[in-house]
């Protein structure tokens, strides 16, 4: 099943679950003729589909409520933070082109500072898909949580035959490495598979972790690989501030871990807007260049 | 509307302003925005809202929720009076054994939404609207927004939601006192005309004084569902109403009054001599 076909079968199946956008239909242009009703556009503006997702949400339903990643988490972030947060109301919000899905959009569209920000507010939870089929392996999990979520939209075709068990929490734990262990998420997944290979070739043990949910993160996983190898990686398309690298060192810290991170992100300026491919090379997180990173250390 | 009609809800009207002024004191509260809605508040509630302490979960209940929340004192003292809560319960404000505190929150019975911050709740009532037309009920949405709220862009976008989605369920409520938190809102940004300005969105538009009852009545009776337009009142108002002494002055936003002034208060309520108050004036909170 495509994403479509999912919420619209959860539509079909369930009343709960209504489809909203502020008039991003990119991933769900086909539901309006096929769902009727259970849709609802509300025009540009992300403030008043937050709060609507909310309204949606205090009479029972589960709003799955589609906009520009950086405009929903941003634009809209005191509505998520006052209306979904505080109210713990099973809202899903999807952010689309999030990250350098953002490709040559620029930084008004750069969201590269939303998992640290819907990290941030309690309750919300953070699913941070590899690639499409990923997405498609959680999203039901995801969706039917009673749990507010924010979905960082990832429709890259897969590069890897991901396992089927999804539980939130929980990451895909690809190998496990004696030298190093890469932690990524998201769309930079194949990348880090591609440097996992580079690395092998030189001879190196390299552990690989698909986080799958950023938050609740899967500390034991994080733990044990810490244990294992000489050094973790985190990668992400993301601020240095506030994401994967943060979350780490949260966690090494309250566990009294001293242990060698190299962090793999965007340090202080948004990128250079381009297509992906050139975006990653631009920026150095290529496989080849993550690698080569990793051997320099 | 009858006589003794009249007289009930002035009297229930008259106990929420004793219960507002008790809230003024001991850490205080917003009076002056609590008073200019409380009449309204009691109106909505025993007159117009198919709500009850019976029926607070049921779907098909009417829904009211306060986006100026500022005036939450007004809400808690006709819950007390219409049984929500138990009276006894206000004397909890602001203390920690309690969820009475200056903003209203879904702790308390009744309380639909919490809010404080200005510029929510028309959209988040816009939700449960669509999902009362979804589900064909024929419940009311009220939602009372402040006059000063009205400079949210948030408010203006709702706004044109609702027009476009033609929710004739809803009905938006504006306390026009006429005051943003310190100043005189058409001082600062003005907003008139007001009902221009919505019936240029879309909306079905009426005004009344806020203080009286029968004209209360006469507003909300011109309500009916099936116009294809949402419903905006404008309800005129005075900031402090009801206490001569603070009565549409800018540096009685929020007050913490003195035991003494909270008592020379409920006697000025009573037709007593108007108060001096020497209580610090509180601009900001």
């Amino acid at each position: 099943m495509t994403y479509e076909e999912i919420l619209k079968d959860l539509v079909e199946k369930d009343e709960r679950f209504m489809i909203l956008t502020s008039e991003n239909r990119a991933a769900i242009r086909n539901l309006p003729d096929q769902i009727g009703d259970r849709f609802i556009d509300t025009g540009i503006t992300e403030q008043t589909m937050v709060g609507v997702a909310a309204g949606l949400a205090l009479r029972g339903r589960i709003p799955v409520a589609h906009a520009l990643a950086s405009f929903l988490t941003m634009r809209a972030f005191e509505f998520i933070r006052t209306d979904v947060g505080i109210g713990n109301l099973p809202v899903k919000l999807v952010g689309g082109f999030s990250g350098f899905l953002s490709e040559a959009n620029g930084p008004t569209h750069q969201a590269i500072e939303d998992v640290s920000i819907m990290r941030g507010i309690p309750n919300v939870n953070v699913f941070c898909p590899a690639d499409e089929e990923d997405m498609l392996i959680g999203l039901r999990k995801v969706l039917e949580s009673p749990e507010p979520f924010y979905i960082r939209y990832n429709n890259l075709k897969s590069v890897y035959k991901h396992s089927p068990d999804f539980e939130i929490g929980k990451a895909e734990v690809v190998s496990e490495g004696k030298d190093v262990t890469i932690i990524v998420y998201g769309v930079l997944f194949s990348q880090a598979v591609e440097a996992k290979e580079i690395l092998e070739t030189k001879g190196l043990s390299v552990g690989l972790i698909n986080l799958r949910t950023v938050k609740p993160v899967d500390e034991e996983a994080i733990l044990n690989a810490a244990d294992n190898s000489k050094l973790l990686v985190t990668i992400e398309d993301h601020f240095i501030t506030g994401g994967l690298y943060s979350v780490t060192a949260e966690l090494f810290l309250r566990k009294k871990i001293i242990c060698d991170v190299l962090p793999v992100a965007l340090k202080d300026s948004w990128f250079k807007p381009a297509l992906l491919q050139d975006v990653l090379e631009y920026e150095g997180f290529t496989g080849e260049k993550i690698a080569e990173r990793i051997l320099v250390n | 509307m009858k006589k003794e009609k009249l007289s009930e809800l002035k009297e229930t009207a008259f106990r929420v302003r004793e219960h507002i002024i008790r809230m003024s004191g001991d850490g205080g509260c917003f009076i002056g925005a609590s008073l200019s809605c409380a009449d309204l508040i009691v109106y909505l509630y025993k007159e117009f809202l198919n709500v009850n302490k019976n029926n607070l979960k049921d779907p098909g209940r009417d829904y009211l929720f306060l986006s100026k929340g500022h005036d939450v004192p007004a809400l808690y003292g006709t819950f007390a009076e219409i049984g929500f809560i138990e009276k006894e319960r206000l004397m909890n404000h602001l203390k920690t054994n309690d969820f009475i505190y200056w903003h209203p929150n879904r702790n308390i019975p009744g309380i639909e939404f919490h809010s404080g911050s200005l510029g929510h709740l028309l959209s988040i009532a816009i939700g449960v609207a669509i999902d009362c037309k979804l589900r064909k009920q024929n419940n009311k949405i009220v939602v009372i927004l402040g006059d000063g709220e009205l400079d949210e862009g948030s408010v203006w976008e709702a706004a044109l939601v609702a027009g476009a989605k033609k929710l004739d369920n809803l009905i938006a409520v504006v306390d026009r006192n006429h005051f943003q938190a310190n100043i005189e809102t058409e001082k600062l940004i003005p907003l008139n005309p007001i009902s221009d300005k919505f019936e240029a969105f879309g909306w079905k538009t009426g005004s009344c004084d806020g203080h009286n009852f029968e004209d209360l009545e006469r507003a909300f009776s011109e309500f009916s569902i099936e116009t294809g337009k949402p419903n905006l009142v404008i309800a005129e108002t005075r900031r402090g109403n009801g206490l001569p002494s603070i009565e549409a002055r800018a540096d009685r936003w929020f007050a913490n009054f003195t035991n003494d002034e909270v008592e020379m208060l409920l006697k000025e309520l009573h037709g007593g001599k108007i108060t001096e108050l020497t209580s610090e004036t509180i601009v900001a909170r």
